[in-house]
């Protein structure tokens, strides 16, 4: 038989090895070798021994912490009301929150520093409160987006069960349902904290000149260092393992981000 | 009557937060203003110049032309993929499905990086040929048109197709008047998906894109560094013209849903009366 | 001229399944005549669906030919094959109408528009569905889809139809309906018909000849009235109707020895040879007691509308009887059977069965003797609770008094003891037979059952003796009443 189903596999399999696994090999090579092709373990200790990198991660790991905790706090109310209501018209609603993630982020982060520029006058002074909101105003879609899938697939009856057995409203919340949204927190916390640590042109934008991890990326490119580029992109590649091994949930996040549309 | 309130009015406050920006903006990209704050005359001024400037009509169809061509391989490439791998043994479909879960959790960065270097760095093809720019945003996308067929595909009652070949169908007919037409809606959303990644990608073109060549994204990020007034101004406009579209785009949608939704209540009604 | 007849023919065909080795048709022979309504039956995994999927072409054989008209088609992928099939779950393309369903297959062979037209309205006519060519599939009822699943086959005229189970979503009304449909088709349109379900009553009312399958083997093949009158084995027995079966041994000419009694027959088999015997339910005469073969009390009673069900307990036989006469529960009975009703066959295997019970303890019993076990590794899924109680997969309690356990322990596995209280049960020694290398004892234990054991020695007859049984050799199986 000329055609068969499994052989239409055969051309993404090849594209996958290809532009996914193979890069990384690269990267990795790239990562432990200097300028002259000899094996070095000095792009990862001068990661771990510059203070200037350290500080970067420390840098990268407060915004990032700050967005996520930020997002969360706004994020949950508003799935948490959306998903609760008994509005008719509530996926219009939801819609609407969802909508800006289809507008160019580099173009809602210009209107954003348009309006910063106002209200703070210049927006220099307050770098790292710009590069919270900035992320905040870029994530807080996805960030809603699972919470409200998670807790709108709930059971009501749960609730009403906790309510029945004499918990107050309070008690039902802390004890029924924040703990059944715990993988739609997880999902959504996954889908900000890491752009969190990368998305460097949020803070580019809004005038924040220190670096991020993803900013050191780009300064390495800048300068045409392969081979330190692929170590910090080694590094965050690790640390996306590890935090996806955490958190259990690459299905998830995959049906999260596909489920935008 | 404050509790009652309290909810809507935490909704509203979000979405200002969310939208205050954008239509401020809008607003003002139908005056002359050069800031926000300063009120001047009705203008259409910035929305002559972001459709007459070659520079930035250019950088609008190159991000157009860019986001449709990735698309389009992107959905062909990961549907492909996605019916060989439901077909194939486990070994095989774990390898693809796994290695297709890379990009989905990858930094873009470090994706826009990695393909750089194998590309350019590596295999020393130059940026001009647009290979590692297509190549970049494809692999960006087809992971998600992958995962968006796929439960079409599983959703689907296998012996469809084995019925198609029963009746005299080649394979390859089966394929075509048989399953793809029910996995259709999953590459629908998978290619519409695919053109919002590549529209919104700022990384992956950063690390591939010849140096002539701008989109949107990468444009935008360079011209707010730059001070050029009129150029600014007119991203406004571009700003303004995009947040449109996307609110055609979803009330489009939203009504064909609403349509079809209808529509199938009302045959399955029918059914019943039966 | 025979061979002309033949349509189609499987010749040692055998599927084993490549990803996980398992064997789902073993040496499968079969011919069919044209124009036959041939029926696989057999309960699920039987490989009655591998087969009629591998005469379908989508799957191939591991071994064996398949010869239709002569030919092999074991190389023709299935859209070669002039064979259509009428799938479960009617498998009726969803985005097509009717027509476009019903058309699929004429346009894969670029018949004329306007034939297609004509052959769509006649099939649809022949399925009583005139004028549904614009229906959307999802408007459909169940029996609608069926009906519209067989014209798609149909319209083709393919030499043979495959069945697969096409009536099994549907609710008995509408099923009864179908089968009767079905054969009279089967009888207008004159096409060979091969169909698979696992119910005998439906295997029973429509089929010229059917095919019983257990684990992948053919087990008897045969006119309906074949199947249920002369069943070759306890499967076929058991699976087809109702039946006693009872395992036992020949004991002289034309005499044979189960269920407590000696019973005249007209099977002839060598003395000492392991029988099992089949009898009937309907076949099954009450008599005073003394008068019968056997003695019984009545155990349970059930009208079911034309005749009753009584249960009647002869020891630890249980023997079920359908007449038209009542009887009370608790009466002494006698019980014969008319020599002719009974069915001896050879036995397959001289396994010995018994049932024990579950004691309010959850533990096993039997005789009262502890069966050294746990409930918990023969019910799979099942759990002890802290309360002694046992609940099974889906979370229910056992209730000792619904389930018992079927035990299955070989005869090489019993070992007969002088020491009588040793053993699980006593009994004496009503029958020996020298087999060669060993002999084969029939013991008729105090609950009236008989037990086959291999022995190396000698032992007397009527002696009497304990059965010791190792637990390690047993096998259970639960039963619910």
């Amino acid at each position: 038989m000329a055609f068969s189903r499994k052989s239409l596999g055969i051309p993404y399999a090849v594209f996958l090895v290809v532009f996914v696994a193979a890069p990384l090999l690269f990267l990795f090579y790239y990562a432990f070798t200097d300028g002259q092709g000899q094996f070095t373990m000095q792009n990862l200790l001068h990661f771990f021994t510059d203070p200037n990198t350290l500080g970067t991660l420390y840098y990268s790991f407060s915004i990032a912490i700050v967005t996520t905790v930020v997002c969360l706090l706004l994020a949950y109310p508003v799935a948490y009301i959306l998903a609760t209501s008994r509005l008719r018209q509530r996926s219009v609603i939801l819609m609407l929150f969802v909508m800006p993630m289809w507008i160019n982020f580099s173009l809602r982060i210009t209107a954003l520093k348009e309006i910063l520029n106002v209200l703070e006058g210049n927006l220099a002074m307050y770098p790292f409160l710009n590069a919270v909101i900035g992320m905040t105003y870029d994530f807080l879609p996805f960030m809603i987006l699972p919470l409200y899938t998670t807790i709108s697939r709930l059971d009501g009856a749960l609730r009403e069960a906790a309510m029945d057995l004499g918990a107050n409203d309070v008690q039902t919340f802390l004890r029924v349902t924040l703990p059944l949204s715990v993988p739609g927190i997880i999902s959504g916390v996954s889908m900000v904290f890491l752009p969190a640590m990368t998305n460097y042109v949020v803070l580019d934008m809004l005038y924040n000149s220190t670096y991020i991890m993803g900013s050191l990326i780009g300064s390495y490119f800048a300068a045409y260092n392969w081979h330190g580029g692929s170590m910090i992109s080694l590094i965050l590649l690790a640390m996306i393992c590890l935090f996806t091994l955490l958190s259990g949930s690459v299905e998830e996040e995959g049906s999260a981000r596909g489920a935008l549309l | 009557m404050a509790r009652k309130l309290i909810r809507p009015l935490f909704l509203f406050l979000i979405l200002m937060f969310l939208y205050l920006p954008i239509l401020l903006l809008a607003f003002y990209s139908f005056t002359s203003s050069t800031h926000i704050g300063a009120i001047r005359g009705f203008s259409m001024q910035n929305y002559v110049t972001l459709f007459t400037t070659p520079e930035l009509t250019g950088m609008i169809a190159g991000t157009i032309t860019l986001a449709l061509g990735a698309a389009l391989l992107a959905t062909l490439l990961g549907t492909m993929g996605a019916i060989g791998a439901f077909y194939s043994r486990q070994r095989a479909s774990s390898f693809i499905t796994t290695l297709n879960q890379v990009p989905v959790i990858n930094a873009d960065v470090v994706t826009g990086f990695s393909i750089c270097i194998l590309l350019v760095v590596v295999l020393h093809i130059s940026k001009d040929s647009y290979i590692p720019l297509v190549a970049g945003h494809v692999t960006l996308c087809a992971p998600f048109v992958f995962l968006s067929v796929m439960p079409r595909i599983k959703q689907m009652d296998s012996s469809i197709y084995e019925a198609a070949l029963d009746l005299g169908a080649t394979p390859f007919t089966a394929l075509m008047e048989v399953v793809i037409p029910q996995i259709v809606p999953g590459i629908i959303s998978g290619f519409a998906l695919a053109i919002t990644l590549s529209l919104d990608d700022y990384f992956i073109a950063m690390y591939t894109k010849p140096a002539t060549f701008d989109t949107i994204s990468t444009y935008v990020v360079n011209a707010t560094k730059g001070a050029q007034t009129t150029i600014k101004t007119a991203l406004w406009a571009l700003s303004t013209v995009i947040f449109l579209i996307v609110v055609l785009v979803v009330l489009a949608s939203n009504l064909r849903a609403m349509r079809l939704e209808a529509a199938d209540t009302g045959r399955r009604a029918a059914a019943e009366n039966r | 001229m025979e061979k002309k007849d033949t349509i189609i023919e499987l010749r040692g065909v055998s599927k084993v399944f490549e990803d996980n080795g398992f064997k789902a048709v073993d040496n499968f022979n079969l011919e069919v005549k044209r124009g036959e309504f041939v029926t696989f039956l057999g309960p699920s995994g039987c490989g009655k669906t591998t087969t009629l999927r591998m005469i379908a072409g989508f799957d191939k054989p591991t071994e064996g030919d398949i010869l239709l008209n002569g030919e092999s088609i074991v190389g023709l992928p299935p859209y070669r094959r002039p064979i259509n099939t009428v799938f479960q779950r009617y498998a009726l393309f969803p985005h097509m109408n009717v027509f476009d369903n019903i058309a699929f297959g004429l346009r894969q062979k670029k018949t004329a528009k306007d034939v297609i037209v004509r052959k769509v309205k006649h099939v649809l006519e022949l399925v009583d569905l005139e004028g549904f060519e614009e229906r959307g599939i999802g408007t459909l009822s169940g029996g609608q889809q069926q009906r519209i699943a067989i014209a798609r086959a149909l319209v083709n005229e393919p030499e043979i139809l495959l069945l697969d189970e096409p009536l099994g979503a549907l609710d008995l009304k509408m099923r009864k309906e179908m089968q009767l449909e079905l054969k009279s088709m089967h009888d207008k349109l004159g096409i060979t018909f091969i169909y698979v379900t696992h119910d005998q009553e439906e295997a029973l009312t429509m089929s010229d000849k059917i095919v019983v399958m257990s684990e992948g083997r053919t087990q008897q093949i045969g006119t309906p009235e074949d199947i249920y009158n002369e069943p070759v084995n306890a499967f076929v027995a058991d699976f087809i109707g109702e039946s006693n079966i009872f395992n036992g041994m020949m004991t002289g000419h034309l005499k044979a020895r189960f269920c407590g009694g000696e019973f005249s027959c007209v099977d002839d088999y060598e003395e000492g040879t392991h029988i099992t015997a089949v009898v009937r339910p309907e076949d099954v005469e009450i008599t005073k007691p003394g008068e019968g073969t056997i003695t019984g009390v009545v155990d349970s009673v059930i009208f079911k509308g034309i005749h009753y069900e009584i249960t009647v307990l002869s020891g630890r036989n249980e023997i079920v009887i359908q007449t038209v006469r009542n009887a009370t529960v608790g009466d002494r009975v006698g019980l014969r059977v008319d020599p002719e009703n009974i069915h001896i066959m050879l036995a397959e295997d001289h396994t010995n069965k018994f049932y024990a019970d579950i004691n309010p303890d959850f533990r096993l019993e039997y005789n009262g003797h502890r069966i050294e076990t746990s409930l918990t590794k023969i019910i799979r899924g099942s759990k002890r609770r802290e309360d002694g109680t046992v609940v099974d997969a889906a979370g229910e309690v056992l209730e000792p008094g619904r389930v018992r356990i079927l035990v299955s322990i070989q005869p090489q596995d019993i070992e007969m003891t002088d020491d009588q209280d040793a053993g699980l049960v006593q009994g004496t020694i009503s029958n020996l037979i020298y087999k060669g290398d060993h002999y084969s004892y029939i013991i008729h234990t105090e609950l009236e059952q008989d037990f086959v054991v291999d022995d190396e020695d000698l032992w007397n007859m009527d002696d009497r003796v304990g059965l010791l049984m190792p637990v390690d050799k047993m096998t259970f199986t639960l039963k619910r009443k």
